[in-house]
C-alpha cells in the first residue's frame, strides 16, 4: 500500500470504480487557458478526483481498506456561488506510510435538493463532526447520519452563515469595497 | 479646601480624620473581587495579570471568585459570540451589587476584527452596562491594572447618598437576558430580532454607570449604523484627594 502521487487516485478509481468518477470537468485539465476562461472555470479544474456524491462511501472505503489512507483529517466546504456548485473536500492521510494528504471532491448543487451527500459516519466515525459542522455552516445534509443537528449555531436558528449569499452584517469594513 | 489639605497633613502625622463614605469606599476599592471568567486570549493577560509578575493582588483583586454571588466585577476578557452572550447576562444578574464591568480588549468593546462577521457581539455594552474599557488586542496586564486603578477611582467617587444600589430607593435592575431566536438574538422589549446574525443590532448600548448610566440605554445612539464612536469619560472626571493635591488643587 504504497503513497499516492498526485492526480494517481483518479486512474486508480478509473480501473477499480470507474463509475464512481464525476467527468463534468475532468476533459478540461488539457483546456488551454483562454482570456474568457480566466478565473472562471480553471477555478474548478483539479488534479485531484472528483467523485459522485453518491459514490463517496465507497470511494472512501476503498481509499481506507485498499489503500491505506486510514485517517479522515477534514471535511471541508467551498461555496461557489457563481457556478451553483456547492464542492466539499475530504482530506484523507495514511498513517501508516506517512506522507501527503489525498484529496477527494464531491461537486453538489446548492438547492435543498440537490445539496445532499450520503454520511460517513456510520462506518467511518470520525466523519461524524465534520458532516455536523458542514451543516450546521453550509446546510449540506447527510442522509445516515446518526445525529445531523447544529454544532455552532444554536438548534433555534435557521439559515447557514458560511454560504456566499449569507447577508453580510458588516459596516467596518464593507463600506470601503462598496459591497 | 484647606480643610482636605489639613487632613492630608495630619494622616502623614497618623491622625486619621475620615467620612462613613470615605471609608466605606475605601474598604469597597480595596477589595475589588473579580469573577473567575474568561472567553479568549484576553484571559491569558488576565491570567498573567494575576501571576507573581504583573500580581494584581497589590490591587487587593487577588481573589477570582467561582462564583457569580462572591464577585464585584466582572472582567469580560475576550471574544463574546451571539451563542455565549446569554450566560454572560445571566452571570451578571447573579453578582450582587455594587457590581462592575470591565470590557477587556477590543472584541468584548466593540466586536474587535470580528464586528463585521456573524456571531460575534458587537460589543458587550448592547447587553450590559461597562465601568471601564480597555483597549488593545489583548491588552498588556499592565492595561488590565490601569483599568482596576480606574475602576478603583470611580468608587472613590461614589457617594452613598446617591448610588443606585443603597438605600430604600433600590433600583437594582435584571438585565434582560437574550433569547435565541431563528434569525438571531430576541431581547424583550425590542420587536423582532434585536441583533441578528447577518445584520446591525436595532438596540443601543447600556450608559456606563461611569456617566451616571442607572441600567438604561443610550437613547442618543439609535441604530448602530457606522463606526459611532463610544462615550468617553471626560478628563479629570475621576481623581483622588492624593490627585488633587498633587495637582496644585488643593490650596
Amino acid at each position: 500500500m504504497a503513497l499516492l502521487l498526485k492526480g494517481e487516485l483518479r486512474s486508480k478509481l478509473q480501473a477499480e470504480l470507474p463509475a464512481a468518477l464525476d467527468v463534468r470537468w475532468a476533459n478540461q485539465a488539457t483546456a488551454p487557458e483562454t482570456a474568457e476562461h480566466a478565473g472562471a472555470l480553471p477555478v474548478l479544474i483539479e488534479d485531484d478526483a472528483v467523485v459522485h456524491a453518491a459514490q463517496i462511501v465507497p470511494v472512501a472505503h476503498f481509499l481506507r481498506d485498499t489503500l491505506g489512507y486510514d485517517y479522515l483529517s477534514n471535511i471541508t466546504v467551498v461555496d461557489y456561488l457563481a457556478f451553483s456548485i456547492m464542492e466539499l473536500v475530504y482530506q484523507f492521510y495514511n498513517t501508516t506510510a506517512g506522507g501527503a494528504d489525498v484529496r477527494v471532491r464531491v461537486r453538489i448543487g446548492r438547492t435543498p435538493e440537490a445539496c445532499i451527500v450520503p454520511s460517513l459516519s456510520p462506518t467511518w466515525p470520525g466523519a461524524n463532526l465534520q458532516e455536523r459542522e458542514a451543516y450546521d455552516m453550509y446546510g449540506v445534509v447527510f442522509p445516515g447520519h446518526p445525529n445531523l443537528a447544529r454544532v455552532y449555531m444554536w438548534d433555534e436558528f435557521k439559515g447557514f452563515p458560511m454560504r456566499k449569499d449569507f447577508p453580510k452584517t458588516g459596516d467596518k469594513y464593507t463600506h470601503v469595497t462598496g459591497e | 479646601m484647606s480643610d482636605l489639605k489639613t487632613q492630608v497633613e495630619l494622616e502623614e502625622q497618623g491622625v486619621l480624620f475620615s467620612t462613613i463614605n470615605k471609608l466605606y469606599n475605601w474598604g469597597r476599592r480595596s477589595s475589588v473581587w473579580p469573577m473567575q471568567f474568561g472567553l479568549a486570549c484576553c484571559a491569558i493577560e488576565m491570567i498573567a495579570a494575576a501571576a507573581s509578575r504583573y500580581d494584581i493582588s497589590r490591587f487587593g483583586s487577588e481573589l477570582f471568585r467561582a462564583s457569580p454571588r462572591q464577585a464585584d466585577v466582572m472582567i469580560v476578557a475576550g471574544t463574546v459570540t451571539k451563542k455565549m452572550v446569554p450566560q454572560v447576562v445571566r452571570l451578571f444578574n447573579q453578582m450582587p451589587e455594587p457590581r462592575y464591568v470591565i470590557s477587556m480588549g477590543a472584541c468584548a468593546t466593540s466586536g474587535g476584527p470580528f464586528r463585521d462577521g456573524y456571531n460575534v457581539v458587537r460589543g458587550v455594552d448592547l447587553y450590559v452596562p461597562v465601568d471601564v474599557y480597555i483597549p488593545g488586542c489583548p491588552p498588556r496586564p499592565e492595561a488590565l491594572l490601569h483599568s482596576l486603578m480606574t475602576l478603583q477611582s470611580q468608587i472613590d467617587m461614589q457617594s452613598l447618598r446617591n448610588v443606585r444600589w443603597y438605600g430604600d430607593e433600590n433600583d437594582a435592575v435584571d438585565f434582560p437576558v437574550p433569547q435565541f431566536g431563528a434569525e438571531g438574538l430576541e431581547i424583550a422589549g425590542f420587536p423582532g430580532t434585536a441583533d441578528p446574525v447577518g445584520g446591525l443590532p436595532t438596540m443601543p448600548p447600556f450608559v456606563s454607570p461611569a456617566l451616571g448610566g442607572r441600567g438604561e440605554r443610550n437613547a442618543s445612539i439609535s441604530y448602530l449604523e457606522g463606526n459611532l464612536p463610544k462615550p468617553m469619560l471626560k478628563s479629570g472626571s475621576t481623581h483622588t484627594v492624593h490627585e488633587e493635591v498633587a495637582n496644585g488643587a488643593v490650596a
